[in-house]
């Protein structure tokens, strides 16, 4: 059996179904973050496939851009932990409920 | 070996991603995540996107992981004791899993995917380089300029709180 698109295409599924459920179930700001991480990474792999099944370039330096913006959406998006820590003192997201009600 | 190398990427990096989500530590999670995202590395050498590949550990596994490690360390979180999940979240949960799988299944069963051109050149350095220079040129420099934004950014987000706090 030969390793076709459509593998890499349930692999990428499964990632992205795995950082979904990570971001849904888990508590910890960090560990959703992680798998927002999983989520991005997942539609990488996808759009790395697609490229090289298809035989163009786009998709693969796509990625590029896609590194680049994951890159500095973490650094934002630690830097807010950071700040929301200092303030709250927690990062579980239970106790983050000052936008309810 | 193809094969074998393939399915060896795939279960390190899905088997990591599932520790990712249940590990109770966020040290071991972060850890997870880096051993997820070689196997993606991996999986993006077997097609033929070394260069990709050499990018995602770099940016990944050299800058993001460390950072998450970082701010880990620096928070101190402890562990504790984690709640156990809710009803209501992991049907919701289950249901869009099922449903993207479902996609992809459907994908799989019936659509036409079309296999890959053998003896398909490997994209050289230069190819990459042609690319990003002529057609996404102007991608690029806004990028570097979103880049530039975002360390702004975070600078002015960490450096306000600590003056509010000397103000007051």
């Amino acid at each position: 059996m030969n390793v076709g698109l459509d593998h890499y295409l349930i692999i990428s599924a499964l990632l992205f179904a795995l950082g979904f459920f990570g971001v849904l179930l888990r508590k910890n700001t960090l560990v959703v973050y992680m798998c927002l991480e999983l989520m991005l990474i997942a539609s990488t792999l996808a759009l790395v496939a697609f490229s090289r099944f298809n035989g163009t370039l786009d998709g693969s330096v796509f990625v590029f851009f896609i590194l680049t913006i994951a890159a500095a959406e973490v650094a934002v998006g630690l830097a807010i932990i950071v700040a929301l820590f200092r303030k709250r003192h927690t990062v579980q997201l239970e106790e983050l409920n000052a936008l309810k009600h | 070996m193809f094969h074998l190398l393939f399915y060896t990427f795939t279960f390190l990096t899905l088997a990591s991603a599932l520790l990712v989500v249940v590990s109770r530590d966020a040290v071991n999670a972060a850890m997870f995540l880096l051993l997820s995202l070689v196997g993606v590395a991996g999986l993006f050498v077997m097609l033929d996107a070394a260069l990709l590949a050499f990018v995602l550990l770099l940016v990944y596994a050299g800058a993001v992981v460390a950072l998450f490690l970082f701010i880990i360390m620096l928070l101190d979180t402890r562990p504790g004791a984690q709640k156990p999940f809710q009803k209501l979240t992991m049907a919701a949960a289950g249901l869009g899993g099922a449903l993207l799988l479902l996609g992809v299944g459907s994908l799989h069963a019936r659509a036409q995917l079309p296999a890959a051109e053998e003896g398909l050149a490997v994209p050289s350095l230069k190819a990459y380089a042609q690319q990003l220079f002529t057609t996404y040129l102007l991608p690029v420099q806004v990028v570097g300029f979103m880049l530039l934004i975002a360390m702004l950014g975070v600078i002015v987000l960490s450096k306000r709180f600590e003056t509010a706090e000397g103000g007051a």
